[in-house]
């Protein structure tokens, strides 16, 4: 279970002050499949940094699991992000020097699991993929849709509660972000809680949450009219 | 699931990785320390061989002997020669004789004079270094006669024209002649070979391969000249030999009417001062060139610096993926560590190859870079990767993960 409660993330640039969240609350089941939406510059990506311990807010209260984040020490922080959150960027930061397979490892490496087992679950983790083949290669030897699908191994391989997709498919043409899609929908059928940020309409029409974003606020979200069609 | 966060050696793993990617940098700062590391041990090695160098010489003019200079010293301990200018009363062959019957501590005593002098036979004409001393003086320096004999046993005062020649002059004066028994012209005398010195006649400094020995009382007439420029003591095996400087001292007090005028001087506590001299030395020019390591240092904080601008979206991706500040900071830090550790390792080896070429080049010279100075700079190579890189690191360690994965370094 997700809660935020009246999260506020401002910024100052020059002169101006900008409300990327202003008072934002939101509760997230496990196993939800979440698309928030909105327009550049709406706050969707401040609140994916937030959910994702990337960002700090100024005020307000998040849990997590059954824990509250804000005021966290900086090491049980990293602890929260490595244990219980796995993310998905637009730009894949793959690691270039690594191979696909070393950079499917590296979450477990920067865990501390032994190296027996994180052959074990990188190879679990390539073969689900269908990516045994390229386990060997590094980022620049791999398509689009290739890396993208490393970096949601990488994210994937540490079991962790929610996965954080920040427009997963914004580099990726149309059949290759289609898999990708494919792919962030199985994980969540297996019970992973999934929530992605798009300013695709139609992308965010094949999640069954949706939340739109204006202007720091949340603009609508169809969390209750689910509930009342259940 | 639980988690510790990053192992040890999975660290070491990963900063090493990094140097084996970013070739340039790692190469230019293994040359760094390289070359700090490797100057610290090629100039102690340097200062080391010269102590000794001058160690050798004067074992040499060998230990465990009084060396008698007329004039006084002014200080007591090291013993340096007499100051110049200072009246000196002369050193005669009737004060050795003098001596002889009162130190029975004494085993051998060489008076000595030394002088140049046109020496010729067969014609042929050059100048030479004459010793004038005693038979004593042959044992005393373990001088070995390839032909024909020594001086006889005869007393001080004896001016028989004999000498005995050191190998070179031989061969310049007779070439492949019989010398021994021959007649050479010294000045306006004459003397006759007895004997010609083996090989390499080393003789506190003095090379008498190229050199001549007469008996001391014909030098005085050679060089008229009566007062003696040294006088060598050997004590007796396992005779105090500082007593034996204190008896000789007294010795001279009552023959010089209690005017203490002359100099003791032990080789081995003069060896002692130029080895503290030297000694000194070696540290200096050792932290001179520690210098270069400092240096090195600030090169480590550059490069660590650049390294954390170029990998500031990995900076963000490792924070991401549930890096802590501390393994941030760690990361960089092994990666400095790694690098210096290396170059301190490659500096010690070019250094010690430098020591094995001056070795080889200058067999004389005993090169050695003392353990202190191999162990202290590899210790402060070490130190300064550690220091030189925490303010990098820490900024590596401290940047917001939102910021570092978009690129921006704070």
């Amino acid at each position: 279970m997700i809660r935020l409660q009246n999260i506020v993330r401002h910024f100052t640039l020059g002169d101006e002050e900008i409300r990327a969240l202003d008072s934002v609350s939101l509760r997230i089941d496990a196993g939800e499949y979440v698309s928030v939406m909105g327009p550049s510059g709406s706050g969707k990506s401040t609140l994916l940094n937030v959910m994702g311990l990337l960002d700090t807010p100024d005020s307000g209260s998040y849990v997590l699991g059954d824990v509250e984040t804000v005021g966290m020490h900086e090491e049980a922080r990293a602890n929260v992000r490595r244990e219980k959150i796995g993310f998905v960027f637009q730009a894949y930061h793959l690691v270039p020097r690594l191979t696909a397979r070393e950079n499917i490892e590296l979450p477990m490496v920067l865990a501390g699991v032994a190296p027996s087992e994180r052959r074990a679950r990188a190879t679990a983790v390539l073969q689900r993929l269908g990516l045994d083949t390229r386990a060997d290669h590094l980022p620049q030897q791999l398509s689009g849709g290739q890396r993208q699908r490393v970096a949601i191994g990488r994210a994937v391989v540490m079991k962790p509660q929610i996965i954080l997709a920040d427009e997963p498919t914004g580099n990726l043409d149309s059949r290759s972000g289609h898999d990708v899609m494919v792919l962030l929908e199985e994980l969540n059928a297996s019970g992973i809680t999934l929530l992605m940020v798009t300013h695709d309409n139609v992308l965010g029409a094949r999640a069954r949450r949706q939340i739109v974003f204006g202007d720091g606020c949340i603009v609508s979200d169809n969390h209750h009219a689910m509930a009342v069609q259940k | 699931m639980k988690t510790q966060g990053i192992s040890w050696r999975d660290s070491v793993f990963f900063a090493g990785a990094v140097l084996r990617r970013y070739r340039f940098r790692t190469s230019m700062m293994l040359l760094a320390m390289t070359l700090a590391v490797g100057s610290v041990v090629a100039f102690t090695a340097l200062g080391e061989g010269a102590r000794g160098y001058v160690r050798n010489e004067f074992a040499a003019m060998g230990t465990n002997l009084l060396v008698v200079l007329p004039g006084r010293k002014e200080t007591t301990g090291g013993g340096g020669p007499p100051p110049i200018g200072t009246a000196t009363r002369d050193v005669t062959l009737a004060d050795v004789k003098a001596l002889h019957s009162r130190l029975h501590g004494a085993e051998r005593i060489a008076p000595l004079i030394v002088g140049t002098v046109e020496v010729s036979a067969n014609a042929r004409t050059r100048d030479v270094m004459v010793l004038g001393t005693n038979a004593d003086y042959f044992s005393i320096r373990e001088l070995v006669v390839m032909n024909g004999n020594s001086f006889p046993a005869m007393d001080n005062d004896v001016a028989q024209p004999v000498c005995v020649i050191g190998s070179k002059v031989r061969d310049e004066l007779f070439g492949s002649q019989q010398a021994v028994g021959s007649w050479v012209k010294m000045g306006d005398r004459r003397f006759r070979v007895i004997g010609v010195l083996s090989g390499k006649a080393d003789a506190s400094g003095f090379d008498l391969s190229d050199g001549a020995l007469i008996p001391v009382a014909s030098a005085q007439m050679l060089f008229n000249r009566e007062g003696l420029f040294r006088v060598i003591v050997q004590p007796r095996a396992y005779y105090d030999i500082d007593k034996l400087q204190q008896e000789l001292l007294g010795a001279f007090r009552e023959l010089h009417q209690g005017e203490e005028d002359v100099t003791v001087v032990k080789p081995d506590s003069m060896m002692k001062t130029f080895d503290n001299i030297f000694s000194a030395l070696t540290l200096g020019v050792g932290a001179i060139a520690g210098i270069s390591l400092l240096v090195a240092g600030v090169l480590v904080m550059n490069l660590t610096l650049i390294s954390v601008s170029q990998r500031t979206k990995e900076i963000g991706l490792l924070k991401a993926l549930g890096a802590s500040q501390h393994h941030i900071r760690r990361l960089f830090l092994l990666e400095s560590l790694l690098l210096c550790l290396a170059g301190a390792l490659c500096g010690v080896l070019a250094g010690e190859l430098l020591v094995l070429l001056g070795r080889t080049l200058w067999p004389s010279v005993p090169f050695a870079a003392p353990w202190w100075a191999v162990f202290t700079s590899v210790c402060i190579a070490l130190l300064s990767g550690l220091v030189f890189a925490w303010l990098p690191a820490s900024r590596a360690a401290r940047q917001q993960p939102v910021d570092a994965l978009a690129g921006k370094l704070t």
